[in-house]
């Protein structure tokens, strides 16, 4: 079993050790913000444990995706700053 | 001695807000009191329909006349009321509901009410997420919906700037025969009327007042601009909105301006609590899928409760009560009080000054549900 896995933010691929968040692989890629609250202000993970809906981003197609709570997989797509 | 208030207003809702409004404006001394914030109640838990509808020839007068108040209204509004004329599309999921479909198509054209009937694929067309083997449906042009809390918030400063008074955390316990209210902590105020304007809670101050506490579910979601374009409501609504004596749901979503779904509704009689009922949660949501089964992939970011002020023949009570000319009523709206509160406000206001009113009001007056003596409102003064 590989003990890494690939994903792409923002069409960038990044390789991470298997187990980590999707909070963790986006703040490595350094994305201007995570996305945009009803108010167009820049967001970032706030709580880190599916609470605050702060660290949502677009995984594989789905919008409001909690990325602190979601594991990497290899291919997912992952786009910030909706 | 001269009472202090020439007009006070019990319940800061969207109804008491119309009325504190119109009053306001027609030069008389208002006093809002509300024990909690402006719209904390029924007004800030429910959706916001801007409907006309047609239940009974006198609910689709007032509905009528309602909505074209929020037309001429709108160019005041502030963004902030999110008023979108988004129309209403009624779904029908078979022929028996199409034959209905046009049915109310006829009744709305014959009384200057635009309709127009969709079939299958119009609906389709109009609305790509609904599921497929819809009949067709029935589209009212001109109804809208619009945010409550802000649309109430700004009919309440509308008064403020006519020269009315608001006190929210005013806890009214009692209704005085004399004119005026009595305070949890004991102080007064006077009046020459009192309009008991609190929703559901209005039979607090005037028990045995024919209003009845009915439960509603409200589930919103995560943005998701474009989900759909209307408001939507399946013709079963009718059907469990007329239902009495047990518990239904019907689907009904509107879209907010900041592209988040409301998904509603379920109506229970004999639920006091504002706790989540989860069984009749799960069966909203079911119904709601079966419309648009893409709903069930959104993300859900809150649900909570309501209560509606519900008559026994669907309409609203406005005007005195028997029996006594200084209490009024401006309550009893259920489903339909974001709609038919500016005409309250008007009706109310018109009366009050024994002004021609434009559409009768005969049909809303209070002595129709509440008998005399047995029923007239005593002042419950505590010791």
């Amino acid at each position: 079993m590989p003990d890494r896995v690939t994903l792409f933010i923002n069409g960038k691929p990044i390789s991470v050790p298997v187990g980590s968040i999707v909070a963790a692989a986006v703040a490595r890629s350094y994305p201007s913000c995570f996305h945009h609250s009803v108010h167009q202000e820049t967001r970032s993970p706030l709580c880190g444990m599916g609470a605050c809906f702060e660290c949502c981003v677009t995984i594989n197609g789905s919008p409001h995706r909690r990325s602190c709570l979601t594991l990497c997989e290899e291919g997912m797509e992952v786009l910030t700053g909706a | 001695m001269n009472p202090t208030f020439d007009i006070i207003i019990v319940g800061a809702g969207i109804v008491g807000a119309a009325c504190a409004a119109e009053c306001a404006r027609a030069g008389l001394k208002v006093l809002v009191l509300d024990r909690g914030p402006v719209a904390g109640g029924t007004t800030g838990a429910g959706m916001g329909h801007i409907v006309v509808m047609d239940d009974s020839e006198a609910q689709f007068a007032l509905t009528r006349y309602s909505r074209r108040l929020w037309h001429e209204l709108r160019p005041d509004l502030p963004a902030s009321a999110e008023y979108d004329q988004c129309g209403t599309l009624w779904v029908a999921a078979d022929e028996q509901e199409m034959a209905e479909v046009r049915r109310k198509e006829k009744y709305y054209n014959q009384r200057g009410v635009r309709a127009e009937v969709l079939d299958a694929r119009a609906v389709a067309a109009a609305e790509p997420n609904l599921r497929r083997n819809l009949a067709g449906g029935l589209r009212v042009v001109d109804d809208g919906v619009i945010y409550p809390p802000c649309a109430a918030r700004y009919l309440i400063e509308s008064a403020i700037a006519w020269k009315a008074q608001l006190r929210t955390g005013a806890d009214v316990r009692a209704l005085l025969r004399e004119g005026g209210v009595v305070m949890a902590d004991g102080s007064r105020f006077s009046a020459g009327i009192v309009v008991n304007a609190a929703g559901p809670w209005s039979p607090a101050l005037i028990p045995g007042l024919p209003v009845r506490k009915r439960k509603g579910h409200l589930v919103i979601t995560d943005r998701y601009p474009g989900q759909i374009h209307h408001q939507i409501i399946e013709l079963g609504y009718l059907k469990s909105a007329h239902s009495v004596g047990t518990d239904s749901v019907a689907f009904n979503v509107q879209c907010r301006k900041t592209g988040q779904i409301l998904i509603g509704s379920s109506r229970q009689y004999n639920e006091e609590g504002t706790e989540i009922n989860h069984e009749i949660l799960e069966r909203m949501l079911q119904r709601a899928f079966e419309y648009m089964p893409g709903l069930a992939k959104l993300t859900v970011t809150r649900c909570w409760t309501g209560h509606r002020a519900a008559t026994p023949d669907k309409l609203p009570l406005i005007g005195p009560v028997p029996d006594n000319e200084k209490i009024w009523l401006a309550t009893g709206h259920e489903g339909l009080g974001i709609t038919t509160s500016l005409a309250t406000g008007k009706l109310l206001t018109d009366l009050l000054l024994e002004r021609p009113t434009e559409i009768s009001a005969e049909p809303y007056a209070p002595a129709r549900l509440l008998q005399t003596n047995e029923s007239a409102p005593e002042p419950c003064l505590t010791a």
